[in-house]
């Protein structure tokens, strides 16, 4: 509908259309914003159901779109905000078509996205996955003149276009079986089929988007080549759309659930372990965080993992509990991550490296974005009084319900997702000690860091108003758990018993108790101290040296020191590689050494790098027979015909 | 709800009552109970020097680390008595919360630009996120063996059945608290707090910055942390049936005790080596893994 404008208007010198933008944008949203009282009371299939557009085929959105919606609404709102000042700087550097091409993809981002969870039918929404591929491509290319940007955007739309192959086979077997495509046909196809080849084709195609370990290379890469406002849209929003295809297809199974659930699970967990340790020893700010967008991906896992699980044992508590935690996590992630990439931008334009090592006492010259990028620390890491908590909270809650009344092997993996889930929580807060405390505190590392400012304004209200959703979460949960509760129970169809939701929202109502007694209580202790300090002496001095007083800025943690005691446990799965020249006994005057670390990703180098590698390898070994002369042409030609023969004569052919 | 003041007791004599233990034990004269309350007050009273690489973060994190402490008590049972505000799971609350005050003063401590103070910090992120689990795991093997999911519940059916098994889980369930309060407080088999050299320290190189209020809040956090372990330690073994004066008197002993033990441990225990505390730290999840495999063999899940 409003989509055809976008293309038109792009092909203009620059700066209006970027106003004429966030016009249709904004337009786009306030159509859409009609859903929200939908998603809040009714449970049918609503809002589109107005006024049909038939050619695009929608078929009515349920709740579930709705949410997902309302998701992509936000996140593109504040993405696009912050572009606004964050693409100034490039103003100059790029041409005017790289210029529109970019601005024209992100709307097309939007719209794909948009397309992705209202359309049902099958093809329809191949095609609007593959829109989504390729504007999101076009994005992470938008500094193409760095030949690894390129690579890695090539990487990333060859990665998609495999995820695709899996969706599209996946939904012609299902079609084939069934007459029609799409997720409607799903049910039917599931109720009367063996689930489990196709569910794992739909797994595999969506967990390459949603970056499940090991279908994650494209993830840690694209991130921090692509613009910050880029990486947050799609970490926030975009790798989530995995994640809806994920949940889509699995409320239309039909059996096997126990298994799927375990598949789900399992690989959730591994994901969200991996990919938090893989984040701790990151020295890339943004590779940091794209690391961590595995992490949460598999939070959100973990929780439709026992959700599914919950489905399959007849566990209505930790099914509802466990699709709630892992829904509510998608948008708990789409905030505070976004929030956290358009910091590291910020970080990026006033010092121009993403380095965390060349970073350092930005909290000074940067209070603002030093704020932000603490809340959503606080955030990510699942710490009360902030949303990230409610959401962990929520599944934490399903596995605790469920100890009493489960069998023993059911005890047992609750205990393993228990600690899973813990260790994740535990290792967030590592690293995100060390992203924001080598970042932002202590001296500054770097002249580059020695000279930031702080971003323009209009770069931090889109940081403001994800701070004030995070909090709006973090404090008001019940309000929004409740929603998305009715959303679970209209997917999953467990009727929501009116006793659970009662106790539910009476202990979200005290958490939000004591997050309002927390918030008091430092309230009223810094107060105390600000009148406490006023009647005293207040000086200040060097920071203590332990006697010596030349200390500088190299002297301070660095975020290769700071992993270092942790990659020392985890080097076996990390494999994080460290070049330096130990100090032999016999230097007595020691030259000038260096240091550096380089963290891997095994995965990628396993499966990835390593068959590529072999396969050019075979390949340059059979590069010998390609002589040139027509004479060798004609005797391979011979020597086949003569093998042909042999075999048939043989009767083996 | 009665548990408040009491723990706020507590914390008020626990450090005395260890360092008054660790002089006797090395035949000190030593301070008096409640010297380290004089010095807090000393504390108090004077001026603060901040190191002017510091900025608003290094002044927030000890009011934030304070202020998680005291919210955690509204969660804490004492008895059978509930809690200020019980809700389902609260312990994970309880955990996050601990954990958000920890967050603080890790980049409290990182704003310093100190490398001791990196150092400190750095190793108390990591002895902290590896004994999360030990806590959450016990949690778990304590609701699956009464069938709640908040402390008060919890402790409230503990006492209520008076059978011996729930016993034996009560001491399991001390035994790993008191480790758990070990590490959670940097002291002794992790940490030794009276160790002379920063390169050795855990917590104390943290916080070698603050001075006057900061580190008087700094101080009275810990005091009430033990407190509040000491607590839960005594709601898992105090009988119901008893009267509450006698209640009362089990939990002011078993938090002496607590403190005595913590004291007579340091006096005549070595710290660990640095790199064995991982290990160390993470026996203790072992433990409550082991303690949940008997509570399913005890709830006939299991059987042989």
């Amino acid at each position: 509908m409003v989509m055809s404008f976008g293309i038109y208007a792009i092909r203009k010198p620059f700066r209006y259309n970027y106003a004429l933008f966030i016009l249709i944008a904004s337009i786009a949203f306030t159509t859409i914003a009609v859903l929200l009282p939908n998603l809040l009371t009714s449970s049918a299939p609503l809002l589109f159901s107005s006024s049909p557009p038939e050619f695009l085929n929608i078929t009515a959105p349920d709740s579930l779109s709705a949410f997902f919606i309302l998701i992509i609404n936000f996140t593109t709102l504040t993405a696009f905000l912050f572009a606004g000042g964050y693409l100034k700087s490039y103003y100059e550097k790029q041409t005017s078509l790289r210029w529109s091409l970019h601005l024209w993809a992100f709307m097309w981002l939007y719209f794909s996205m948009i397309m992705v969870v209202v359309l049902q039918d099958g093809f329809s929404f191949l095609v609007s996955w593959e829109l989504m591929a390729v504007s999101s491509f076009l994005l992470v290319i938008f500094e193409a003149d760095d030949r690894s940007v390129l690579k890695t955007g090539i990487n990333y739309l060859i990665q998609m276009h495999v995820g695709l192959l899996f969706l599209l086979v996946a939904f012609l077997i299902a079609g084939q079986a069934t007459g029609q495509t799409g997720f409607d046909s799903l049910k039917t196809y599931f109720s009367s089929h063996s689930n489990l080849v196709v569910f794992f084709l739909f797994f595999v195609g969506f967990g390459i988007k949603a970056g499940f370990i090991p279908l994650h290379t494209w993830l840690p890469e694209a991130h921090p080549a692509a613009p910050s406002p880029v990486s947050g849209l799609m970490s926030g929003v975009m790798i989530k759309m995995g994640i809806y295809g994920i949940l889509r297809v699995v409320f239309a199974i039909q059996s096997d659930l126990f298994v799927i659930g375990l598949v789900i699970l399992g690989f959730s967990l591994f994901s969200g372990i991996m990919g938090v340790m893989m984040a701790i020893v990151q020295h890339d700010l943004k590779r940091l965080l794209a690391y961590h967008s595995i992490e949460n991906i598999g939070i959100i896992g973990i929780g439709i993992g026992l959700g599914v699980l919950g489905l399959a044992t007849g566990n209505q508590t930790l099914a509802l509990l466990g699709f709630s935690g892992g829904l509510l996590h998608v948008l708990n992630h789409s905030l505070f991550k976004s929030l956290l990439f358009f910091n590291a931008g910020s970080v990026y334009l006033a010092t121009h490296t993403r380095n965390i090592d060349q970073l350092g006492g930005l909290a000074k010259k940067m209070p603002f974005t030093a704020a932000f990028f603490l809340i959503g620390s606080l955030a990510i890491c699942g710490l009360p009084p902030f949303n990230g908590f409610i959401s962990e909270f929520l599944i934490y809650l399903g596995m605790f319900k469920s100890f009493p009344e489960s069998t023993l092997y059911f005890s047992i993996l609750l205990l393993v997702s228990l600690i899973g889930l813990t260790l994740i929580g535990g290792l967030a807060i590592f690293c995100f000690t060390k992203a924001f405390g080598i970042v932002f505190l202590g001296q500054a590392r770097s002249t580059q860091a020695e000279g930031a400012h702080e971003v323009s304004r209009n770069m931090l209200i889109p940081s403001l108003l994800a701070a004030a959703a995070i909090l709006a979460i973090g404090l008001g949960s019940a309000l929004f758990v409740r929603p998305v509760m009715n959303i679970t129970s209209n997917l999953s169809g467990i009727s929501l018993p009116g006793l659970f939701t009662d106790d539910l929202l009476k202990t979200l109502g005290r958490i939000s108790l004591t997050g309002g007694l927390f918030i008091g209580l430092v309230v009223i202790i810094a107060a105390w101290r600000y009148f406490h300090l006023q009647k005293k002496v207040v000086t200040a001095g060097p920071t203590w040296g332990c006697g010596y007083t030349a200390g500088d800025e190299k002297q301070q943690y660095t975020a290769s020191s700071w992993a270092d005691n942790f990659s020392s446990l985890a080097n076996p799965v990390l494999g994080t590689k460290k070049q330096e020249i130990p100090i032999r006994e016999t230097d007595l005057f020691p030259k000038k050494r260096t240091f550096a670390t380089h963290p891997r990703d095994l995965f990628k180098s396993g499966m990835i790098e390593k068959p590529v590698d072999w396969l050019l390898n075979i390949f340059k070994k059979i590069a010998f027979m390609q002589t040139g002369q027509i004479q060798h042409y004609i005797l391979y030609a011979f020597l086949f015909m003569l093998v042909i023969l042999l075999l048939t004569m043989f009767k083996i052919l | 709800m009665a548990g408040i003041p009491l723990i706020l007791l507590a914390a008020f004599f626990f450090p005395g009552i260890i360092i008054r233990t660790k002089s006797i034990l090395s035949g000190r004269k030593g301070p008096g109970i409640i010297q380290p309350m004089r010095d807090i007050k000393v504390l108090f009273s004077k001026g603060s020097v901040y190191s002017t690489t510091t900025g608003w973060v290094f002044k927030l994190a000890p009011v934030v680390g304070l202020a998680s402490m005291l919210s955690v008590l509204a969660v804490i049972p004492f008895a059978n008595m509930p809690a200020l505000i019980p809700f389902q799971a609260d312990f994970v609350y309880f955990s996050y919360m601990l954990a958000l005050g920890k967050f603080f003063m890790i980049i409290g401590a990182l704003d310093t630009g100190s490398s001791f103070e990196g150092m400190g910090a750095n190793r108390e992120a990591l002895f902290s996120m590896l004994v999360e689990p030990a806590f959450l795991v016990l949690m778990g093997t304590f609701a699956m063996l009464t069938g709640y999911t908040s402390f008060s519940e919890i402790f409230t059916a503990f006492h209520v059945s008076e059978n011996p098994i729930i016993t034996v889980f009560g001491l399991i369930g001390c035994y790993l608290l008191v480790q758990i309060a070990m590490i959670e407080n940097s002291r002794m088999p992790i940490d030794d707090p009276k160790t002379h050299l920063e390169l050795t320290m855990v917590h104390e190189v943290m916080i070698l910055d603050y001075s006057g209020f900061d580190k008087a809040l700094i101080h009275i956090a810990t005091a009430i942390k033990f407190a509040v372990y000491g607590s839960l330690i005594c709601s898992s073994v105090v009988p119901a049936a008893w009267h509450p004066g006698f209640q009362i008197l089990l939990f002011l002993s078993i938090q002496a005790a607590f403190a005595i033990i913590v004291g007579i441990g340091e006096s005549f225990r070595a710290r660990n080596k640095m790199q064995k505390n991982a290990q160390f730290i993470l026996t203790l999840t072992a433990v409550a893994m082991l303690a949940f495999l008997v509570v399913l063999i005890v709830t006939e899940k299991l059987i042989i």
